[in-house]
């Protein structure tokens, strides 16, 4: 099919085609909540048969930079509310300013992902044969634990090798460390694919930016920036759940 | 014929593979899926020879276990998933509904470029030590267990599904933004209703399977514990996961069948189809009741008793809309001035092996009848009257009832009317017996059985037999009609849908102006273009009740 | 085109409200509310996801078929997530109906 100016040869108007292109995304947003729901039941079902090892789990990971990549993202958002804005009122200059924006915190974002993930590389916290639940307490130092944090800590990882033995006599121990291994392999899992949407729509948005240099998105073309838009804050929600359930399980023991 | 058309529009390779017209992609789809059909046939033919004797003679018990495996795989995501939807659907919805193209046509291309990656991972994993964990991937089985190539077979699986998805979006779009001035919601064809609610299970069971098996696939190749009971976690989670998928999934199968049916049906009995919105809105119930209903795959499995209860309960729910379906069918035929051509045959043939497949589903959907049919060639031969009785039959007379349309020339009616005759008759031959094998306790997915089966296993394996005749007939003679057979002309049969309104075949918009609609549909009465003059024209020649 | 434009105003106020939340939902987490806990979270997060889909995502503004897709979306991860639930919770009702060997033994 060729095309008229932005108008594509299959549509009549370019209304029609604005339609068009939103419904989609709408309905590809759709596929991604059930695609990310098939790991919210998967790791409601775990969370709720290993509440201890899924709470130590949760008090392992770094509340401060978590938070700060909720803002971070948060913040990405409203860039990209602006930048639509921004391309329907024609301030077209402005288009590419609250991209880049985003872009920038979205790239933030990441970064501070990859700090969490050397940092939980560090204390042997991915699943596998090298994982192991204990090694910060055994190893406080190499983790930065010390004084009142890691009694704590002892303390919550003794109480729930004795909740594990209940069901599993004479292995507590093991069943903590497989269970915890759960719950990391939950929070890679759930935490890597919002990460490849993060990686997705940064793509998206440099393709976006590249294009409105030329002032091409305004008033009457701003279907790409409205549609990445509706994308990007899927893709924070999606954030905005994640938050709580993997950082905020069992914070007030 | 046209003297310009989609197929001639533009010549070379690159024009087929780097095209963005419905039409051609869907004949890429056609001849993907067709090879494919093959790859799957070649399996189910060695799985009944090895089955004439009671000890198997072909095969290893090993190689038993990855022939039924390959076969499963191949059938259901890579010829009965795409095969209605993607060929015929691809064709005919846009023309139907009077638009130039689907919505996104670089997205349709791209979504047979899914299928073809897909479909090399999956035939990798055949070539590679094959795959033996039966079409369900269950867990732990698949994710630790299994020593065959099950990596690469979920990773096509899994790319695949990406493609169902984005036609399902597709369609979606389409038929919400895209029909022509006048074409209504209830002016549209069955068949776009039909396919309207096969895209929305397309849309919300698709993407489930897809983490299901990314999730299966983590677990094998890094050894994590989702669904391995070693680790604590549920392998019957993974069943609940993949059945939200693969349940619906049957209807992904059966539901464009039902469209291609009631569009069938009407034309050949030239009557006005009987309730429309009926037809139409259960179309739409069988979408979403069929999502309500999959945990009755695991009623054996370990699920709680009560949750089986209400699954059973919501099961026998699905045959309401089903049976609305064929009632209104029937209904259509009642005083219809029915001609028997080809695609008539296909669909009187699909009611009946429908009903049959449907109501040994009520038996299965029965807790306690299902203690004893649970993994017997009962239930081997209730899916296949549903998914080979109801869609291959609905796919065959669909492929019949638009191929002039598609190619411009009519296929040889009377060898088209042998086939459909064979193939009913080999059909019934091979999986009838299969319902009885099961009922007297002959296990699914054994490669030995006691010797009072055989009787039964060898009827079956000549059914097998007739039935691949059946289907290699139409394969020679649609071949030969591209080249020999008669002219069609727009509108042979003649129906009414907006498609017979343009030229066979279509050029590449579809219509030279944009249509538009003012009659509604399947009305035969007020459309004086569609009267049939005695004796000429109207309905084949070759049929003698006119 | 006859779209309807928000005010950078309006976005900033859900910006403030959603940082609210957050701030809200971590001191929740501190809080020991027993099985309260994890209702709170997930009804702060939902109410921000609304705020999300309302205004940034301009669902407020947009056409019928724009709810329709959103609430199809919601009905269905709440088919998959009860139905679901519903075997897990109830595997223990009818136990008496197994064989000892074949109980469940997970804690669910």
């Amino acid at each position: 099919m060729h095309r008229t100016g932005e108008l594509y040869g299959q549509f009549e108007t370019l209304e029609q085609q604005k339609d068009t292109a939103q419904l989609g995304m709408w309905i590809f947003l759709v596929t991604e909540v059930l695609f990310f729901g098939g790991m919210f039941l998967t790791y409601t079902i775990n969370r709720h048969a290993f509440s201890a090892a899924f709470g130590i789990g949760g008090n392992t990971l770094d509340l401060r930079l978590g938070g700060l990549n909720t803002v971070i993202l948060i913040m990405s958002s409203l860039t990209m509310a602006m930048a639509v804005w921004a391309a329907q009122v024609g301030k077209k200059k402005r288009v590419t300013g609250f991209l880049i924006a985003t872009l920038i915190l979205g790239g933030a974002f990441l970064g501070v992902k990859a700090i969490e993930y050397k940092q939980k590389y560090d204390h042997h916290l991915i699943p596998g044969s090298t994982f192991n639940v204990t090694y910060c307490v055994n190893n406080p130092s190499s983790c930065g634990l010390a004084g009142k944090q890691l009694e704590d800590e002892r303390r919550e990882i003794e109480e729930a090798i004795k909740a594990e033995e209940n069901e599993n006599p004479g292995s507590g121990l093991i069943a903590l460390n497989a269970h915890a291994q759960l719950y990391f392999s939950l929070y890679f899992a759930m935490t890597g694919l919002h990460a490849l949407h993060m990686v997705i729509g940064a793509g998206l948005l440099l393709w976006l930016i590249a294009q409105s240099f030329g002032g091409r998105f305004g008033p009457g073309y701003n279907t790409p920036v409205e549609v990445t838009g509706l994308y990007w804050h899927f893709v924070d929600i999606v954030w905005i759940y994640l938050f709580p359930l993997l950082y905020l399980i069992d914070r007030h023991n | 014929m046209p003297k310009v058309h989609y197929l001639n529009a533009s010549y070379g390779l690159k024009s087929w593979l780097l095209t963005t017209d419905h039409k051609r992609i869907a004949l890429l789809y056609l001849a993907s899926v067709t090879f494919f059909f093959f790859i799957g046939g070649l399996f189910a033919t060695m799985i009944r020879i090895h089955l004439l004797t009671p000890g198997g003679f072909l095969v290893s018990p090993e190689t038993y276990n990855k022939l039924f495996t390959m076969h499963g795989v191949t059938m259901v995501f890579f010829f009965l998933i795409p095969s209605i939807p993607a060929i015929i659907g691809n064709f005919l919805i846009p023309i139907m509904i009077g638009a130039k193209d689907l919505a996104f046509p670089k997205l349709n291309l791209l979504s047979w470029y899914i299928y073809i990656i897909g479909g090399c991972f999956v035939l990798y994993s055949f070539s590679t030590g094959g795959l033996d964990t039966g079409w369900t991937f269950y867990t732990p089985l698949s994710s630790i267990y299994s020593n065959s190539a099950v990596t690469p077979a979920v990773i096509g699986v899994f790319i695949n599904g990406f493609s169902s998805i984005l036609t399902g979006l597709n369609f979606l779009v389409t038929i919400h933004t895209m029909r022509a001035p006048g074409m209504t919601w209830f002016r549209l064809p069955l068949f776009v209703w039909a396919h309207y609610a096969t895209s929305i299970i397309f849309v919300l069971g698709t993407p489930v399977i897809a983490i299901t098996l990314l999730l299966a696939g983590l677990e094998r190749m890094f050894h994590l514990g989702f669904f391995n009971p070693a680790m604590g976690g549920d392998p019957i989670l993974f069943q609940h996961l993949f059945w939200f998928y693969s349940h619906p999934a049957v209807y992904i199968m059966i539901l464009p069948a039902m469209g291609v049916i009631s569009e069938i049906i009407p034309t050949f009995a030239r009557r006005p189809i009987f309730g429309y919105s009926f037809i139409a809105g259960s179309s739409i119930a069988i979408a979403v009741i069929g999502f309500l209903v999959w945990a009755h795959h695991m009623f054996l499995t370990g699920e709680s008793v009560y949750a089986a209860l209400a699954f059973s309960l919501m099961s026998y729910l699905v045959a309401i809309p089903s049976a609305v379906k064929v009632f209104n069918w029937t209904s259509t035929l009642y005083k219809g001035s029915i001609s028997y051509d080809t695609p008539m045959l296909y669909a009187l043939g699909f009611i009946g092996l429908f009903l049959v497949g449907g109501l040994t589903g009520l038996f299965l959907a029965c807790l306690g009848l299902d203690i004893h049919l649970h993994d017997t060639y009962f239930v081997v031969a209730h899916f296949h009257y549903i998914m080979v009785g109801g869609a291959v039959m609905g796919y065959v007379g669909g492929l019949h009832f638009w191929w002039p349309k598609i190619t411009g020339r009519m296929y040889p009616e009377f060898l088209a009317r042998i086939a459909a005759v064979v193939l009913f008759v080999g059909f019934n031959l091979t999986f009838f017996p299969q319902f009885v094998l099961g009922y007297l306790g002959m296990p699914r997915r054994y490669h030995s059985y006691p010797p009072e089966f055989q009787a039964l296993n060898v009827m079956s394996t000549a059914g097998a037999s007739i039935l691949a005749l059946g289907y290699l007939l139409p394969m020679v003679y649609l071949v030969w009609s591209l080249k020999y057979g008669a002219i069609a002309g727009p509108n042979p049969w003649p129906a009414t849908g907006l498609e017979w309104k343009t030229a066979s075949p279509p050029p590449t918009e579809n219509f030279d102006v944009t249509p538009v609609v003012d009659w509604e549909p399947y009305d035969f009465e007020h459309r004086p273009d569609l009267a049939l003059e005695p004796g000429i024209g109207g309905l084949l020649p070759a049929h003698g009740d006119d | 085109m006859s779209d309807h434009i928000a005010s950078p105003k309006l976005y900033v106020g859900i910006f403030l409200a959603l940082m609210v939340g957050t701030a809200l939902t971590v001191f929740a987490a501190y809080k020991d509310l027993g099985p309260w806990n994890i209702v709170v979270a997930l009804a702060i997060a939902t109410f921000k996801a609304t705020l999300v889909v309302l205004f940034f995502m301009h669902a407020k503004y947009s056409p019928k078929r724009t709810h329709l897709v959103i609430i199809c979306a919601v009905f269905w991860l709440g088919i998959m997530l009860a139905l679901t639930l519903t075997d897990y919770h109830t595997r223990h009702d009818f136990s008496f109906l197994r064989s000892p060997a074949t109980t469940v033994t997970r804690s669910v």
